[in-house]
């Protein structure tokens, strides 16, 4: 479980946002949406202390991730799976490489283990035969799904997902957002998803998180948010050209 | 107020560097990727430019000492002595400024704006140990060997150009070049390139790390880490020179 508690953040005299909190339950996918520029990325990196707050605490299953030491720190981050906006891929690796990246340096497997658990991650993303070809060869949907198999091939408990759909095309978008399901489903994660794309966040999410005016200005279930008076969220809802009781996804 | 953040987040770094060399053990692979393309991949460049500066030095020093009463071998003994002391240390960091620091800062600059440094972190990687240490320790141990590379090339150069323009033949060069060899000349240039890998790879590194705002952001962190390793590597040069001469 994590539990973001009056998490206050700003740059310099720039407030980002302030008193946020929110509890994400085992299993839940949380979406966080709001607009570009909102500190959406920002909270996300707050999770698993990328970044650190002016104020506030993350509690990672009941222990702040503020307080712990390096190492504790290091062993937390282990647990969970980052999927970085442009997929972060390491460019003087092969994309097979990448994916072994974390196992040959926290796991003491042989090559063929190695191998044997990479081949999976790559099968559960559809990239079984992507072989030793460069990151520099793939196209955006494809680094996207190579950062998700290299984001869960430690098998993590949490997965932290940043604009995973973006600049891709919507048949593209769809099959990441499949994907997104099928790995809070198969490996029963908690997955964070930042975004600002409606549509993925109604095909994945449980619960939505809306930042706005610096502060988290609505949070409730996907079912809440369809009902929801909330102005400024119906506003964000309807320029994201989503018009969500006409496409009847309820 | 700048120049004070910048030292602040540079000490930063170093102490989180010094602070985790105990993880070092595993990343040690990245040590012997980094002592090639500091050290191996330099040679030919730092040779080239050995070897012309020794040149250039005989041809000039013969043309400046043209009263028949100066030995010839004295021209060896300037060139030589010039090279172990100066001109082998501090030419191949001002070209190794280039070369190497313009690799390091560039390479962990387009690192930090695609959040590569940020998915090391995230996997549980001490990005510090893991992309510094590696870079720094491989600035120390290969300067000092590029130093011996760039005196010898240097030595060569001069031999050969005074032999092929007359002014002195290989013997003499080498007459001159035993008179005034001292081994502490050497150390000293070791030192000096110890120093100078210290100082180019480490603010390399600093700019490179702390690189910000896409592909003009790594543009500007290159060009820093050129200018001021150039910079801090001929004020190290007078510093060393106070202190040890």
């Amino acid at each position: 479980m994590i539990e973001i508690k009056n998490l206050t953040k700003s740059f310099g005299d720039t407030l980002i946002w302030e008193n946020v909190n929110l509890n994400i339950d085992e299993g839940e996918t949380l979406a966080i949406i709001g607009k570009s520029g909102s500190g959406k990325s920002v909270l996300m990196k707050h999770i698993n202390a990328l970044m650190s707050p002016n104020e506030g605490g993350v509690l990672i299953d009941g222990v702040s991730i503020f307080d712990m030491s390096y190492a504790e720190l290091r062993n937390v981050r282990q647990r969970f799976g980052v999927l970085f906006q442009g997929a972060a891929l390491f460019d003087s690796i092969s994309a097979f490489e990448n994916v072994a990246f974390p196992l040959r340096y926290f796991t003491d497997y042989s090559e063929s283990k190695i191998r044997k658990r990479v081949l999976e991650s790559l099968e559960q993303v559809n990239l079984e035969n992507i072989g030793d070809k460069s990151t520099a060869a793939l196209s955006g949907g494809m680094r996207k799904r190579i950062g998700i198999a290299r984001a869960i091939v430690l098998r993590p408990d949490y997965i932290l997902y940043d604009e995973p759909t973006s600049g891709l095309d919507p048949e593209t978008s769809d099959e990441i957002n499949d994907l997104i399901i099928l790995m809070a489903d198969e490996l029963d994660v908690l997955s964070v998803v930042v975004t600002h794309d409606m549509h993925s966040v109604l095909r994945v999410a449980d619960k939505a998180a809306f930042i706005d005016e610096q502060k988290l200005s609505w949070y409730g279930t996907i079912e809440e948010m369809e009902k929801s008076t909330h102005k400024r969220l119906n506003s964000f809802i309807r320029a994201s050209e989503y018009q969500i009781s006409k496409r009847g996804e309820f | 107020m700048q120049l004070f953040t910048d030292l602040g987040r540079y000490c930063r770094l170093l102490f989180e560097a010094l602070r985790s060399s105990s993880e070092f053990g595993t990343y040690r692979k990245n040590l012997t990727l980094e002592m090639i393309k500091t050290g191996y991949d330099s040679l030919p460049i730092i040779i080239l430019a050995g070897f012309f500066t020794g040149a250039v030095m005989t041809v000039q020093t013969a043309y400046q000492l043209l009263a028949g009463f100066i030995p010839r071998s004295t021209i060896g003994a300037i060139v030589s002595q010039s090279l172990l002391i100066e001109l082998a240390a501090v030419i191949s960091a001002l070209v190794l400024a280039g070369r190497v620091g313009a690799r390091i800062a560039t390479e962990l600059g387009t690192m930090a704006v695609s959040e590569q440094i940020d998915a090391l972190e995230s996997m549980g990687f001490n990005s510090v140990t893991f992309l510094v240490m590696p870079r720094v320790l491989a600035g120390l141990i290969m300067f000092p060997i590029i130093y011996i590379a760039a005196g010898t090339a240097g030595i060569g150069g001069g031999i050969l150009a005074g032999f092929i323009t007359g002014a002195l033949p290989p013997a003499d060069f080498l007459i001159g070049a035993r008179q005034v060899f001292f081994p502490w000349d050497v150390t000293f240039g070791l030192i000096k390139a110890f120093v100078f890998g210290y100082v180019i790879t480490s603010i390399s590194c600093f700019k490179g790390y702390y690189a910000s705002g896409g592909a003009e952001g790594v543009g500007n962190a290159t060009t820093q880490a050129t200018v001021l390793s150039c910079i801090y590597v001929l004020l190290a040069d007078l510093v060393l020179a106070i202190i040890l001469l």
